[in-house]
């Protein structure tokens, strides 16, 4: 694993996203919300890079960012050798083909008035020449990949189920042979059973088509099954990146060490052991982010430095990376 | 895998098909549908059958009463000639009422078409383009506050004469009343638009067409417009009856067509003096331009429904 011959297919350098705020009689601008405030990370060719964070962490506006769904505040992203971060929407429609995105909800990510085949079909449509014929053999093929019956494809999303729904998705994302796929908590919507099944068939998609995943998630245990390395993110910055046994084995930043001792653990008598980590207060505001930590407010390591001075994110160990005082010796 | 390229190979079934199937199913939209069809044909085909003219004036025959009078009161002047009577100059009243409903349905149909046209660019353009939000819903808010009946009449005092000399006085009348009603009624429709369109910019298929890369133009016809039919089909049926009475209300004041020149409007306000007397000139075309927007409202329902998915059931 050391000596990786995988190139970066996906490199983000910096990447911000701020979103200003409005308010007051005129309508002035009187700040920003730093959804994300700079990440940096490489996203190998064929691996699956896991992003976890609580809710309102900014992991799918990052990965929305990363796409260039949004017009970003600041940063660098280069998909596949291209550098994409100050592209306009207009000269970006070339590249879509080569990145496309799996939604959290499977309801709200499919048009209601559109049928199964209209839907996957829509990629084809807009980058493709291919006869109507080819593309309806191209959407069965689709539909066969996924594990959806073809005959199902006249029929309108409200008629599938939550899982059914997500496999339409998955289909249409696959359509043009993409290389980088961004998956959006594709599996927070759906019930435990079903949750299985679907990132099975990414596991089975990536190997088949040799597909690279941002997987974003809040759920730690199925990150760890999916990914090859994980990120984790805390208010808008990554706060830890590292191979997937090196993170759960040992974790270096507090907030990832507070953050694995809420996964539940099944066997009762460990987990009376357990010494949990309860973090105290609430998540700071993006709009008026701590001086300093962004985790000084609530880390049980805390240090005078913290409150001062911004901790710089770099490898603490070989191919662990950290942004961490504690780390940084003085 | 045979079969499936087998089944593959078949066309796949209309989605007009199912929304006729799901339209016959709703039976006032039958029934509005049906009545339309009857009404349209009764107005065009009409008067190729009976073919009376409808401005003749014919003195000896006034106030004949409709023909079903008789079996009410044997002294009631009837006359077979007549079977919806005459008025009080001897013009045949069936022959009116098939000429002055090609003038209303025509007046009607146009007026909620461009009203729709106008209402729809409007709100779909304010509602996904932001830039031009403010601009077009403050336009909208200036025609709105402006006070309709007098806009129209100094339209009609204005662009009347001009219109008539290249067009001719019937079809300048036409066209000048049709854009008046055209122009002054699509606000509505606009803002419910607009307020569709904003809540369904956000919702993640429209983020999902983006992440293809379709462009704007695409994602207006194919996520946002299908999505806001429903309300769209609502503002035409109800923009269809505001257009006929739009129109009456004109032609009452005197600005509308020439007074030889029947619509059902016109037909109407002629004998609202005469109403004790001679009741059915009033209820003849009352009730034709009440039935028709009753039925358009009806087939705007059933549309609704067929042209919706979920209430399809596939």
């Amino acid at each position: 694993m050391l000596d990786n011959p995988a190139k970066p297919l996906v490199s983000v350098r910096d990447l911000k996203m701020h979103f200003p705020i409005y308010s007051g009689l005129l309508r002035r601008r009187v700040g920003e919300v730093k959804a994300v405030d700079g990440l940096t990370f490489d996203v190998m060719e064929g691996e699956t890079l896991g992003l976890v964070g609580e809710s309102g962490c900014g992991k799918s506006t990052a990965g929305r960012a990363v796409l260039r769904l949004y017009d970003i505040t600041g940063g660098q992203i280069a998909i596949d050798g291209r550098e994409i971060g100050d592209t306009p929407q207009s000269q970006l429609r070339e590249m879509r083909p080569t990145m496309q995105m799996v939604f959290q909800d499977p309801q709200a990510s499919l048009n209601p008035r559109m049928t199964v085949e209209a839907i996957i079909r829509e990629p084809l449509d807009e980058h493709t020449t291919l006869t109507p014929m080819e593309k309806r053999k191209k959407v069965a093929k689709l539909m066969d990949a996924v594990g959806l019956n073809r005959k199902f494809a006249a029929r309108y999303p409200h008629a599938f189920s939550g899982g059914q729904r997500q496999r339409i998705g998955i289909a249409r994302a696959l359509a043009l042979n993409p290389k980088f796929i961004v998956c959006d908590e594709p599996i927070a919507a759906l019930d435990v059973s079903i949750q299985a099944q679907v990132v099975n068939l990414l596991e089975d998609l990536q190997e088949k088509f040799g597909l690279t995943y941002l997987f974003i998630s809040h759920d730690l245990s199925m990150v760890r099954h999916i990914a090859t390395r994980v990120a984790v993110m805390y208010l808008g910055k990554i706060v830890e990146l590292a191979d997937r046994e090196t993170l759960f084995a040992a974790p270096l930043h507090p907030y990832t060490k507070a953050l694995l001792s809420a996964v539940p653990e099944p066997d009762p008598a460990l987990a009376r052991n357990t010494n949990r980590i309860i973090l105290q207060g609430d998540v700071p505001s993006p709009s008026n982010p701590p001086k300093g930590c962004n985790f000084c407010t609530r880390c049980p390591a805390v240090m005078d430095i913290c409150k001062q001075v911004e901790p710089e994110y770099r490898e603490v160990k070989p191919r662990q990376f950290a942004a961490c005082h504690l780390y940084n010796e003085t | 895998m045979t079969d499936n390229t087998l089944e593959m190979n078949e066309k796949p079934r209309s989605q007009w098909l199912d929304v006729w199937d799901q339209f016959r199913t709703h039976k006032g939209a039958v029934l509005g549908l049906g009545f339309l069809i009857f009404i349209t044909l009764f107005c065009t085909v009409g008067p190729l059958i009976w073919d009376v003219d409808a401005a003749k004036l014919n003195i000896r025959n006034k106030n004949i009463r409709p023909i079903y009078m008789a079996l009410f009161d044997s002294g009631a002047k009837v006359s077979w000639s007549n079977p919806m009577g005459s008025d009080n100059l001897g013009r045949d009243i069936m022959a009116n009422i098939m000429q002055g409903g090609r003038i209303s349905l025509a007046v009607g149909w146009t007026a909620m078409i461009l009203a729709l046209l106008i209402g729809t660019t409007v709100g779909v353009l304010s509602g996904y383009f932001k830039r031009l939000d403010g601009l077009l819903m403050r336009f909208t808010d200036l025609v709105l506050a402006l006070p309709l009946l007098p806009l129209l009449l100094v339209m009609m005092l204005l662009f009347r004469d001009p219109l008539r000399s290249t067009f001719g006085p019937e079809q300048g009348i036409f066209i000048l009343i049709v854009t008046g009603i055209g122009i002054t009624s699509w606000m509505q429709t606009a803002r419910i638009v607009r307020g569709d369109v904003m809540a369904l910019k956000e919702r993640e298929f429209v983020l999902a067409a983006r992440s293809i890369g379709t462009p704007a133009r695409r994602m207006i016809t194919r996520h946002l417009l299908p999505n806001v039919m429903s309300p769209i089909m609502v503002s035409a049926t109800l923009g269809l009856a505001t257009a006929i009475i739009t129109e009456s209300a004109l032609s009452f004041l005197g600005l509308g067509f020439p007074s030889d020149f029947p619509t059902w409007g016109k037909i109407l306000f002629d004998s609202v003096d005469r109403m004790t007397s001679f009741p059915e000139r009033v209820i003849w075309p009352g009730l034709a331009i009440s039935l028709t927007v009753l039925s358009v409202n009806y087939i705007g329902d059933g549309l609704r429904d067929a042209l919706d998915p979920r209430i399809r059931g596939l």
